[in-house]
């Protein structure tokens, strides 16, 4: 089962609810997917740590071989290639590693390199195994590095809890592929409602069984519970706006693992989650 | 010498475009003939790379100058290695930029940023 946890921006709680649910269940594997700032691993400070490096492919050219035709420039949809002065420039952060330039080149004077874009690094905090990917700064794109963390549990027996990219953007949509079910986190605020209608749009396209964790509520009205109740989505719970957590949180303490009071509300959510992914896998098929 | 300067419209009336990889127009004026021709920028609506896309049609054009207000690093790299110039612009007028820069009164262009990139993938 997978279980992806996503926001339209950042610092709603999408780490703090995908680290706890981790936590939470017996044993479990959190991804943090977020590879341009991945920070569960502060919470669950991982021990027995193992780096595997992610590289991509970049092309360069043989300048014995080239006739500067540019089919390689005219190719290259990112537009990471220039020929100039009867060279060849690669810009080797805006290319996305297609090798579409390599197939194209009439005079096979194109090889490819191997460069490193980031690492995956996974270790154990207690019943959890930890997997992050860090994609190292100036990149272009974190998505061989989201590619590579999901094939390697594609065949996870255990509960996978996976830390989504803030945003919508294509690195998301590669997150949230392999998913079973997607958990939004959402703000009650006017700003958290346009977040939360972004990721909704996202889901929906690719027809993912989703509902919504309610985050830092007050007894005040809460304009993201509104949008839920007026669109029909399913809403999972709710967790309270909270000094102690907040302070746990920001300590860097799991809450699950600190107070019996948040690990019977992420227990129950898990429940709940466990309970609407059956569901959903059940009336699927 | 052949000068480009990116703008907003295909006329002489228009003005400096606020942005090189992404102008909608490039103005190619010649100093000596004072003749002038525009070019699409067909990099304008590149997902990413823009900047790289349309240095690479201007050095194509043989342009020996750029006035810009501004230019992205990677831009700024397809341009050095071609040998050509960049300066900055004063204004936001083309007949201003085109006189200062004939009386030799604009200065070279040295902040290139960096960022800003529209990359496909994030
Ligand atoms: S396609 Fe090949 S031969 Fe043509 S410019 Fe590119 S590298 Fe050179
Ligand atoms: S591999 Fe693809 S993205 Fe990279 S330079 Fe070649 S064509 Fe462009």
């Amino acid at each position: 089962m997978k279980i992806a946890v996503l926001s339209g921006k950042g610092g709603t709680g999408k780490t703090l609810v995908s680290v706890n649910l981790a936590a939470a269940a017996p044993a479990s594997v959190y991804i943090d997917c977020d590879v341009e700032e991945p920070n569960g691993h502060l919470f669950f400070k991982p021990q027995d740590l193992k780096n595997q490096r992610v590289v991509v492919k970049i092309p360069q050219a043989d300048q014995k071989l080239c006739n500067g035709c540019r089919t390689c420039v005219d190719f290259c949809k990112f537009n990471a290639l220039a020929y100039i002065k009867d060279k060849l420039i690669v810009f080797n952060e805006v290319c996305h590693s297609c090798g579409g330039c390599l197939l194209f080149c009439p005079e096979k004077a194109i090889s490819e390199k191997e460069k490193e874009i980031g690492i995956i690094q996974s270790g154990i905090s207690g019943n959890v195994r930890v997997v992050t990917g860090i994609l190292n700064t100036g990149e272009a794109s974190g998505v061989p590095i989201i590619k590579r963390l999901l094939q390697d549990i594609r065949q996870e027996s255990e509960a996978v809890f996976i830390d989504c990219p803030p945003g919508s953007a294509c690195i998301v949509m590669e997150s949230i592929k392999d998913a079973d079910y997607c958990i939004l986190v959402a703000e009650p605020t006017i700003f958290g409602v346009h977040n939360l209608d972004m990721v909704y749009e996202l889901v929906r396209l690719f027809h993912k069984p989703h509902g919504v964790l309610l985050n830092k509520c007050l007894e005040e009205e809460n304009p993201a519970e509104e949008f839920c109740r007026k669109n029909q989505i399913k809403i999972l719970g709710k967790i309270p706006f909270d000094l102690e957590l907040g302070t746990m949180n920001s300590n860097g303490q799991i809450a699950v693992r600190h107070h019996p009071k948040y690990k019977e509300l992420f227990r129950n959510l898990l429940d709940l989650v466990i309970k609407e992914t059956r569901h959903e896998t059940a009336s699927n098929t | 010498m052949k000068i480009v300067i990116p703008v907003d419209n295909n006329s002489m009336e228009t003005n400096v475009c606020i942005s090189f990889g992404r102008a909608p127009y490039f103005l190619i004026y010649d100093t000596k003939t004072e003749e002038n021709s525009f070019m699409d920028n067909s990099a304008a609506s590149s997902q990413g790379g823009a900047g790289i896309k349309a240095a690479q049609s201007i050095v194509d054009s043989r342009a020996e100058a750029i006035l810009t207000p501004r230019c992205g690093d990677n831009a700024a790299e397809v341009i050095k290695a071609a040998g050509i110039k960049l300066y900055k612009t004063v204004n936001d007028s083309i007949q201003d930029n085109i006189k200062a820069f004939k009386e030799g009164k604009l200065n070279l262009l040295d902040d290139i940023h960096p960022g800003l990139h529209q990359h496909g993938g994030k």
